[in-house]
């Protein structure tokens, strides 16, 4: 088995020499690799740890989501009760339902009917999964309307989306580069922003829902009536916070209808702007044609009285209407620094979040720090790899010096398949290709030392060669297949660098395997037929 | 050129021997284990038990860590541990989980470097919040356990049961000891101790599988030779591998150990102690393990090994 047929032979050269034209970009200058056609450029990013920048694990709440999927199925409950002129008793939530008692001598049938329009199928009307997103049932004069926990789950992953969406358009308006927002899990949002020093700066950008609204104020009663007994049953009761500095020093009560006349997915537009003749900042918006019909036609009914502009359900202002807005565009005021009006143009630009969020999880890394350990991290894996050299040479001459020429390949393949699949370098990374180097030896070390005992048991060059790597082959598969296995779970149950240990180890692994049994042997085959040797040297 | 060689060729230490003080030290270090982890416990990680780690690099000159501690009871987020972190102008700031859930964490994060922000620069931040952290041990738990199961059964498919039982319990020794490793110097245990924790279970495994393979192919040829002589001759031709592959991992972790920076100084910090037990576990665990096991049951050597092994048992149950 020492002969290699030419393709054989042919094709370890070609792996090795693609994974070298792989690994390339990674330590040419900038301006090589832009010369590159766009195919070969291929690198590793380094991971945050390295780089430094902001990682923030986001949390969809999940609870919000389910509550404002139940306060919309009351509305459309009560909506499609008052269509058919059927009368309500009482109206409430039951845990994840909606029960609705019509009075005596309504016409229970025809509800039934009407409220069964309401489940839809879960995915849209082409969907196959058969499962609706509510389910009725009947108990007398008493309806109830319960979501189903399929339709929750639908619920909470499609805001999961939205939310995915609105903080790209958010993080993008930073003008930062290449950041990572993926989901994870359920509920999850990942967000990495590289080079980011200011992880505040994001908080206070992904932290806010920016949920716009334009109500009206309800005049019928004042604020302190609603608040000494109830406030009318359409209208509820919010606040405006009046600040200094970051301090609520005062909350300011105000009567608001329920109904939205415009809301802010309708806004296209929305730009800071310093108002000269108030001496103040604010935000200048422009609505859609028909959020801009809507906004007209609200205004002109109620000249001279006020409306309220609402911001996650807190009042920003509540100016009065002084003559009908026509052009689809207005102004928000309501004490505006520079920076918080410029905040909230670019939140409204982005559009609102579905849902808050929360950080569950944030780790930031400073760019000083990161050069320390793409520092000490390289400096690290040369010495390692330095001893290691060294130690294999001196054990096995002429012998360790294949090896230790199969244990360089051996990097440089890892580096290129790391290349290939884009992968991030992390600094427990580092840590695991200088631990394969120590271990990607021990192939050859098996397979030396069998030959060795071939030796012994006095038989010839070629037959101890050959014996060698022959009857180490089972062991080195075994081995490396254990170990491989407990990689593949860290690599699935880890998260950011233990993941980048996991992928570097492994792949360590995957790429020893090959170059202990193939390329080591390839060096000692050529060696057998230019030497013709007497002994094995070692 | 003269080689080097850190073991001569054709050894024959009665490993087998041995293994009354051996099984003896593993219990010893086992029940200290227990004892440790009750009475001390683990020095566990904001990844494990949430809350903030914040490293801190002084604007000028060094850092006074006194001082820092005095004006951190400012911020008021309970006990605040300070401690120089690989040089003395950087300090580690770490604190508890804090009231109010997910939004309290963010809180206390902008009140502490409110109170620092003038003289030292954060270098690196982690907040871990409650329910992360207890995912995190979840997820951790289950890491370890799936790996020693799906070990375990793919050495009872490429070997036969004995085997995959004693690397089963191998593993479970080494887990043990590497624990003692992190009680008893009480360095952080967060999720990167994890992948230590699983990285040196592969290496014990791939020590032990190499020690197996050795056993299995004698055992093919050597129908008559007794057990425990068996395991002997198959350790010590496997030695020479063992030490060298030890040597050179060991080497190369060193090389990390001592110029891969503070980061990650813990974590090679175990994994070279990982080395030593996965190579001592390999030899004085496993293989006697397989004695116990009834190995080559029905076959001819069988009769005497098991002789051997009563009064072996009961040494070993006298030892512990």
């Amino acid at each position: 088995m020492l002969s290699f047929t030419r393709w054989k032979a042919t094709l370890i050269l070609v792996a090795v020499f693609a994974t070298m034209l792989l690994a390339a970009p990674n330590v040419m200058p900038q301006s090589w690799v832009d010369k590159l056609p766009r195919a070969m450029r291929t690198h590793m990013t380094l991971g945050l740890d390295l780089q430094g920048g902001v990682h923030l694990m986001l949390q969809v709440d999940s609870d919000e989501v389910r509550r404002s999927m139940l306060e919309n199925l009351r509305d459309d409950v009560r909506r499609v009760l008052r269509d058919n002129r059927l009368q309500v008793q009482n109206l409430g939530f039951q845990g994840n339902a909606v029960v609705a008692r019509l009075r005596e001598g309504q016409n229970g049938d025809l509800a039934l009917t009407e409220l069964r329009k309401i489940p839809q199928l879960i995915g849209g009307a082409f969907s196959t999964s058969g499962q609706y997103d509510f389910e009725v049932s009947r108990s007398g004069d008493s309806f109830t309307v319960t979501a189903t926990d399929a339709g929750i789950r639908d619920k909470i992953s499609r805001a999961v989306t939205q939310s995915i969406e609105v903080v790209r358009r958010r993080i993008d308006q930073l003008g930062t580069t290449e950041p990572v927002i993926q989901r994870q899990g359920i509920d999850r949002i990942l967000l990495q922003v590289p080079g980011e020093r200011d992880p505040q700066r994001l908080k206070t950008i992904i932290g806010q829902t920016a949920k716009l609204e334009f109500r009206m104020v309800d005049q019928s009663v004042t604020a302190e009536q609603a608040l000494a007994g109830r406030p009318p049953a359409d209208s509820v009761i919010l606040y405006e916070e009046v600040k200094e500095g970051n301090r609520v020093v005062q909350q300011v009560p105000y009567v608001i209808q329920r109904r939205v006349i415009v809301s802010g997915e309708e806004l296209v537009d929305a730009q800071a702007a310093f108002n000269a003749q108030q001496a103040e900042w604010v935000v200048n918006f422009r609505f859609n044609s028909s959020g801009g019909r809507k906004f007209a036609q609200a205004t002109t009914e109620n000249v001279n009285r006020p409306f309220a502009i609402i911001l996650d359900n807190k009042v920003v202002s509540a100016p009065v209407i002084r003559e009908p807005i026509l052009g689809g565009s207005g102004q928000i005021s309501g004490r505006f620094t520079a920076e918080s009006s410029a905040n909230l143009a670019l939140l409204l630009r982005a559009g609102a979040l579905p849902a808050p969020l929360t950080v569950v999880e944030e780790r930031t890394v400073g760019a000083s720090l990161g050069q320390d350990s793409i520092t000490s991290g390289t400096r690290a894996a040369i010495i390692g790899s330095i001893f290691v050299l060294i130690y294999i040479f001196a054990t096995y001459g002429l012998f360790g010096l294949f090896a230790n020429i199969a244990v360089i390949v051996n990097v440089v393949m890892m580096f290129g398949l790391l290349s290939l699949i884009g992968a991030t370098l992390t600094l427990p990374g580092i840590a695991g290709i200088v631990l394969t180097v120590g271990m990607a030896v021990d192939s050859n070390v098996l397979i030396f030392e069998r030959i060795r005992e071939e030796v012994r048991s006095g038989r010839s060059v070629i037959a101890s060669i050959d014996g060698g790597f022959t009857k180490a082959m089972g062991t080195i598969m075994d081995a490396n297949i254990t170990q491989l296995i407990t990689c593949v779970i860290l690599f699935y149950l880890g998260t950011g660098p233990v993941k980048g240990f996991a992928l570097t180890l492994g792949l360590g692994i995957i790429t020893t395997m090959f170059t202990a049994i193939t390329f080591t042997r390839y060096l000692v085959v050529i060696w057998l037929r230019v030497f013709k040797p007497a002994r094995v040297p070692m | 050129m003269r080689l080097l060689r850190l073991i001569p060729d054709d050894t024959s230490f009665p490993f087998m021997k041995f293994r009354p003080f051996a099984f003896g030290l593993s219990a010893l270090i086992s029940i200290a284990t227990i004892v440790g982890f009750l009475t001390i416990g683990l020095n566990i990680g904001i990844d494990f038990k949430g809350g903030t780690l914040v490293e801190l690099q002084a604007k000028q000159g060094n850092a006074n860590i006194g001082e820092l501690r005095t004006r951190l009871q400012g911020a008021n987020v309970g006990d605040v541990q300070l401690q120089e972190f690989g040089g003395p102008n950087l300090v580690m700031v770490r604190y508890g989980e804090q009231p109010g859930g997910e939004p309290g964490q963010q809180a206390a994060l902008r009140r502490v470097r409110a109170l620092i922000d003038a003289d030292y620069e954060v270098r690196r931040t982690e907040v871990v919040g409650p329910t992360v952290s207890s995912e995190l041990v979840q997820m951790s738990v289950i890491g370890v356990i799936l790996s020693i199961l799906a070990v375990l059964v793919y050495l009872w498919f490429r070997f036969e049961w004995q085997f995959a039982v004693a690397a089963m319990i191998a593993t479970l020794h080494d887990v043990t000891a590497i624990m003692a490793f992190y009680i008893f110097t009480q360095a952080d245990f967060d999720i990167t101790s994890i992948a230590s924790v699983l990285t040196i279970i592969g290496y014990s495994l791939n020590d032990t599988v190499v020690v197996f393979d050795r056993i299995r192919e004698m055992l093919r040829k050597h129908k008559k030779l007794p057990v425990a002589e068996l395991l002997d001759v198959a350790i010590n031709s496997t030695l020479s591998r063992t030490t060298i592959t030890a040597t050179t991992t060991f080497l190369a972790l060193l090389g990390l150990f001592f110029f891969g920076g503070e980061v990650i100084q813990g974590f090679t910090a175990s994994m070279l102690v990982g080395v030593i037990i996965g190579t001592y576990s390999s030899i004085f665990i496993a293989a006697p393990i397989l004695i116990y096991l009834g190995l080559r049951q029905g076959g001819f050597g069988t009769v005497r090994a098991e002789a051997e092994d009563g009064e072996g048992a009961a040494a070993a149950k006298a030892k512990a």
